[in-house]
């Protein structure tokens, strides 16, 4: 009897979860959800709401890409992961694209097979400690005790920075921001150390925000963008340029306003190439012509999705830096749809 | 005699292999053999045919590979320079030290509970029975999280004891520091000379051992009561104190001092190891409080009565008689127990503790991505230790069985 | 001589009535005394436990006295608060539905969970309690489909279909063995022997394809790969040699069994079942809908979150690890040293490592040895290593009930003729499964406990949406006591229930001893 419960899970398991193989799209398509692979949760990037929506900065890419592919940009199954599951469920084609805070690095690339389809922030290891101790410096912190979220490249960067510098620490590794958080307030630790954008962010949830102090050290490079499994080229490139399709429509002042007024046509060609109504774009990635119409319908153009979630106006309060596009001297930079 | 029937004259047919129970059993094991290496290639086949499609392959290369990341707790030398596998048995050590902690902790924790759940005190009882159905009926995740937070927040920092109107002291005149990243103890410098201290420290251990021995033959061969507390306590410590102050003191202690950061000097038990210790010794113990709770009821109460009968006090009927007796009863039960912590330890994962699970599974499997071949390893060391254990509480058990003549 | 006596005035002719014992002696004092100060041990021991409790309910007393149950925040909790020592219960109320159901779990449909644990207790009712009536065991028999329907949705007639399947493999088990004549069932027999001897020829046959295909792909570097080549070519020629032998000899095997009926019924049967649910399931349960639509929105095993999941994983991996853990036992006593070996280094395997390694397993390995169209979901690959190590556990526990048994039970058994399997199913097992009950909810509990792990593999049970969503949101960070003390609670609560039921059921027996 309980035998047939497991063989119902079993079916109920093949409807839902498509296999691992080459055409990514037409399983994304013939499933009619994209499955993508997000964090357990980091105020700002990726984080259920009070009503189980997921909100953030890394969703918005998975909605885009959604919304591109299928028209619709909740058409997503979002799957959190850890540091320690994501590539599993990556390579395992348990999801279709990992949008969660990875870093591009070239052992990932190369050596755990996968293809990083661009860079939708750029960030930096960063350092926290309390005003109080008076730190100006992360050379200052000779002895100090650092907590560490694990699961990252932090603990190797770190690693580096202080055998580089010839100063001991102590490191201490947390699983979870909250954790880290916990034993940073409490003083079990003095300096709080990962990407310098989740720093800002925990930071503004703080009983007294300016209390604690970044320091001015980026101890790292840490571009991070999402990603999909290597061999799959088609699919790469819809994720790859629908990510730049949100970083053209800023540049081309595309935004949700004025989308609709823009998508009957304009004298500007390449407004009109990203936008459908001049070229064959969309039918050369296998989409529609609207395919980037939608994926801007959904929150915006890379600028909105940026202010929305994580810009000055919210609690994370970070600003564009280099971040920005490369016209406003930041290193955003979408190639040209042509 | 020749006319019955000789089995083996009988010829042999195919449907013997299934009627006769001669051959029955060996036709069912070659049909496991050949359902067994079906499995086998069905799996490997598997395994084979995705690795080749990710493009991965199995290789425990990255053992020999630069680690690149620091571990705070290690019992050998190890920086971020040493390998992957060097890693590795840091974290093994780890391990063993949390298990090895916890299984005494948990243990001396379990007997005293045990005991007063069943002491005629009613409050102390009550008080027993509520810590152990409290423990034994909360996931053992939520209480290491519970009592990590405890422990992080019930206790000051280190930048609590600086200044002039420091929130807090150290204690044992200022040789103990109590902080919420760890306790900070004195730690012994041995000068030159200070083997001898310790020989003479060890020497006076035996004499102990050596003595109370006589004073046990003393009392069953002629009924003679040899007073041994004090002797005891004497010989514990006077002779290692006085080589040490005839050798002038070869022994000092290093004494931790808030510097900096964080204190430094002395020996510093961390946190994260405090935390996992107590919380698996606690939530274990509630479990072995039960086994000796059993283990006493099961001894009939007229032992008791009949120690009580011979004039024992009841501190000696229960260390005397009924104690001994439970033991042999308790402790199969306590083995699983002391397996429980060891495999339980690896939540070490939720206080960042760095053991096995937090190196090997963890950072590096996170750092080479070698998925497979790190949980494979993991599995293989958490093994062996496991074995380990019960086969030398096994040899333990066995001493202590009831030696049937 | 009476009489005399009984005039006497100073003799008393009634009964002093008794007298009140003096204060010291009775009553609360008397207790007090008893029970908390009969001694000088006694007594400091009273006064630490008295202080112990004392300190404790000064502190957290007024914390949740003081408790604020209505904030969107942890900052307007302590605004509200202002400094005094109390709890921030907001967050309960505020995230309740994610610490029960999850965030995804549709609310609309909270009323099936609650409907299905309600319908558990009665299902679970008749296996506990032997008093109630054997009849309401049917009612557990359609549980599980019932509660499968209730908790993922979808069509009622899928599970109905499947139920109706297995009704109908059993109807065929039972004509082939009993009701058909020993003539029919020779031809049925022989087809079967064919169909199942060529199948498992060619079954064969492609395994040992598999193992040469494995061998190559090791290859010969290294001594541990040569090692490996060789072994996997062994096997391959071994599988090679058998793969027409095997054939012939299982298909012999089931058309040798036509006169009593035995294998030829398990294996027809078998063989129904196999082709029923793959080719006639869907095509019926589709067409069933279709005439009469009776649909619950389905719910996605993803979706499922919060204390739901525990109570998932703890139920469906108990109920569906003791069958196994029966067998795993029945193996590890088994005189056949291959059978018994492999339960042995089966058992002591997961028994030796912990669960959260198996976790990882389900998490980053078991998709490599699954056939890449197979993408079984994580809440499925979970299930499937909870459940093997909750069967290695009950096994053990099973063994000790079968060791249990007296000797004479199966020497009873054999000498009325009876073989393994009957004896097993109708002596054996029965009395020692009895034996058993109480190790195995001991079990299960820890099993249940344990499914808290599952949060360290990123999914979000109780403890998994505690430490991720509800901590890292932008409202609730730094919300620790409020809860994990509802997270204790609740397990607390189903845990000692079982427990008690443990207890109480081992008095029951032991007083069936007498």
């Amino acid at each position: 009897m309980k035998k047939s419960v497991f063989l119902g899970a079993l079916t109920v398991a093949g409807i839902i979860a498509g296999g691992a193989s080459a055409a990514t799209l037409d399983e994304v398509k013939a499933r009619g959800k994209l499955n993508c692979g997000v964090t357990t949760g980091v105020p700002g990037f990726a984080e259920p709401d009070a009503s189980g929506v997921w909100q953030g900065f890394d969703v918005a890419v998975c909605r885009a890409v959604a919304a591109a592919v299928l028209g619709d940009g909740n058409a997503v199954e979002f799957v959190p992961t850890t540091g320690k599951t994501r590539f599993t469920a990556l390579a395992s084609g348990e999801i279709d694209l990992l949008a969660r805070n990875t870093t591009w690095t070239f052992s990932r690339d190369v050596d755990l097979k996968f293809e990083f389809t661009g860079v939708n922030y750029y960030d930096g290891q960063g350092f926290m400690v309390p005003t109080e101790l008076g730190v100006a410096s992360a050379k200052d912190l000779d002895g100090a005790t650092v907590c560490i979220q694990t699961g990252t490249t932090t603990e190797l960067n770190l690693a580096d920075f202080f055998r580089s510098n010839n100063i001991s620490y102590e490191p201490v590794p947390i699983e979870t921001g909250a954790e880290a958080v916990q034993q940073y307030i409490a003083g079990a630790c003095d300096v709080y150390t990962t990407d310098a954008s989740a720093l800002a962010a925990q930071r503004a949830n703080f009983e007294d925000p300016s209390a604690h102090v970044l320091l001015p050290e980026i101890v790292s490079k840490e571009p991070l963008g999402p990603l999909v499994r290597h061999g799959d080229n088609e699919w790469a490139d819809i994720a790859r340029w629908t990510l730049n399709a949100l970083i053209t429509a800023e540049e081309l002042g595309v935004t949700s306003v004025n989308l609709e007024e823009l998508s009957a046509g304009t004298e500007n060609p390449e407004v009109n190439r990203l936008l459908g109504t001049e070229g064959e774009l969309g039918s050369m990635l296998g989409l529609d012509a609207g395919w980037a119409k939608a994926a801007l319908g959904v929150a915006g153009n890379y600028g909105e999705i940026f202010e929305k979630n994580i810009g000055a106006a919210t609690p994370i309060g970070l600003a564009r830096g280099l971040n920005a596009q490369w016209t406003d001297g930041g290193l955003i930079y979408s190639p040209p749809f042509r | 005699m020749t006319t019955l029937a000789d089995p083996h004259k009988e010829s042999f047919k195919l449907s013997m292999l299934l009627n006769d129970t001669r051959y029955r059993s060996l036709t069912f094991q070659f049909i496991a053999l050949v359902a067994i290496i079906a499995a086998m290639a069905f799996i490997g086949g598997n395994l084979v045919r995705n690795l080749a499609e990710a493009g991965l392959n199995i290789s425990y290369d990255f053992l020999g590979a630069q680690a690149g990341y620091d571990i705070n707790q290690r019992l050998i030398s190890y920086d971020s320079q040493d390998t992957h596998g060097r890693a590795a048995i840091v974290g093994l050590l780890n391990t063993l030290i949390v298990a090895f902690l916890g299984c005494i902790t948990a243990t001396v924790i379990g007997v005293v509970a045990g005991v007063l759940r069943l002491s005629p005190n009613w409050l102390v009882r009550k008080i027993m029975s509520f810590y152990v159905e409290i423990f034994r009926n909360v996931p053992v995740l939520i209480w290491i999280l519970i009592i990590f937070s405890i422990m992080i927040n019930a206790t000051p920092a280190p930048r609590a004891f600086r200044g002039d109107n420091a929130t807090a002291s150290m204690w044992f005149f200022d040789s103990v520091a109590v902080t919420n990243r760890g306790v900070y103890l004195p730690k012994p410098i041995w000068g030159t000379g200070s083997m001898l201290v310790v020989g003479v420290f060890i020497a006076s251990i035996i004499g102990i051992f050596l003595f109370r021995r006589y004073a046990r033959k003393q009392l069953f061969d002629h009924g003679k009561m040899v007073p041994t507390l004090w002797p005891t306590i004497g010989l514990f410590f006077v002779p290692a104190i006085l080589a040490q102050l005839v050798m002038g003191s070869p022994i000092s202690l290093d004494y931790p001092e808030l510097k900096g950061f964080n204190f430094t000097g002395g020996a510093q038990i961390r946190g994260s190891l405090i935390a996992l210790w107590f919380a698996l010794a606690i939530y274990t113990g509630a479990f072995i409080a039960e086994n000796v709770r059993a283990g006493i009821l099961a001894i009939s109460k007229g032992q008791t009565e009949a120690a009580g009968a011979l004039g024992l006090r009841p501190g000696r009927i229960m260390n005397l008689v009924v104690l001994p007796q439970a033991l042999r009863i308790i402790i199969p039960p306590l083995i699983s127990q002391y397996l429980n912590i060891t495999k339980n330890s690896s939540l070490a994962i939720a206080v960042g503790y760095m053991d096995l699970t937090g190196t090997l599974g963890g950072i590096t499997l996170l750092q080479t991505g070698r998925a497979i071949e790190a949980v494979l390893l993991l599995m293989m060391f958490y093994l062996i230790i496991s074995l380990s254990i019960s086969f030398i509480m096994n040899i333990y058990n066995n001493s202590m069985k009831l030696k049937e003549r | 001589m009476s009489d005399s006596t009984s005039n006497v005035a100073f003799v008393r002719t009634e009964q002093i009535p008794p007298s009140a014992p003096p204060m010291a002696a009775s009553g609360p004092v008397k207790w007090v005394k008893d029970n908390l100060f009969s001694g000088v041990f006694n007594t400091i021991l009273t006064l630490v436990a008295f202080y112990v409790v004392a300190r404790f309910a000064v502190f957290v007393f007024p914390w949740f006295y003081n408790g604020v149950w209505d904030a969107a925040s942890r900052k307007e909790c302590l605004e509200i608060l202002d400094g005094v020592n109390g709890a921030c219960f907001a967050v309960l109320v505020d995230r309740w539905d994610h610490l029960v159901f999850g965030f995804k779990y549709p609310p609309e449909g909270y009323w099936r969970i609650i409907l299905s644990v309600v319908l558990l207790l009665v299902a679970a009712a008749p296996a506990l309690f032997s008093s109630l009536p054997r009849k309401l065991l049917f009612f557990t028999a359609f549980y599980p489909f019932l509660a499968f329907w209730l908790v993922w949705g979808g069509s009622l007639w899928l599970p109905l279909t499947i139920l109706g399947l297995i009704i109908a493999t059993l109807l065929i088990f039972r004509l082939i063995s009993s009701e058909i004549s020993v003539d029919v069932r020779k031809l049925v027999a022989g087809a079967i022997g064919v169909i199942c001897g060529a199948g498992l020829a060619y079954l064969l046959f492609i395994g040992a394809q598999e193992l040469v295909f494995i061998a190559n792909s090791v290859g010969t570097e290294g001594l541990v790969s040569t090692v490996a080549y060789g072994v996997f070519w062994i096997m391959a020629i071994f599988a090679y040699v058998f793969c027409i032998p095997m054939g012939i000899f299982v298909g012999y095997a089931i058309f040798n069994s036509f006169e009593d009926g035995g294998l030829v019924s398990i294996v027809a049967s078998l063989l129904f079942a196999y082709l029923a649910f793959s080719f006639l399931l869907a095509p019926i349960w589709m067409a069933l809908n279709a005439v009469a639509p009776i649909e619950l929105p389905a719910v996605a095993s993803r979706d499922m979150g919060g204390f739901m999941l525990n109570m998932l994983l703890g139920t469906i991996c108990v109920s569906l690890s003791i069958p196994l853990g029966i067998l795993l036992a029945l193996g590890r006593q088994s005189p056949m040293p291959l059978i018994k070996g492999v339960c042995v280094v089966f058992i002591e395997f997961i028994r030796g490592v912990p669960l959260i390694t198996l976790l990882f397993v389900a998490n980053v390995m078991l998709a490599y040895f699954l056939p890449p169209e197979s993408n079984f979901d994580l809440i499925l690959r979970v299930i499937i290593m909870i459940t093997l190590f909750s069967a290695a556990y009950i096994a053990e526990v099973i063994r000790g009930g079968l060791a249990a048994l007296p000797k004479g039970q199966y020497e009873a058994a054999d000498s009325l003729g009876l073989d393994y399997a009957q004896a097993t199913r109708l002596i054996i097992l029965p009395q020692a499964l009895k034996i058993s009950i109480p190790g195995i909810v001991n079990v299960a509990v820890g099993l249940f406990k344990d499914t808290t792990l599952v949060s360290i593999i990123s999914m979000f049970d109780l403890v998994g949406m505690i430490r991720g969503p509800i901590q890292n949101s932008t409202e609730w960070t730094s919300v620790y006591w409020e809860v994990y003390g509802f997270g204790a609670l609740l397990f607390f609560v189903v845990c000692y229930s079982i427990s008690q039921y443990s207890q109480w059921l081992e008095r029951q027996l032991n007083t069936s001893h007498h």
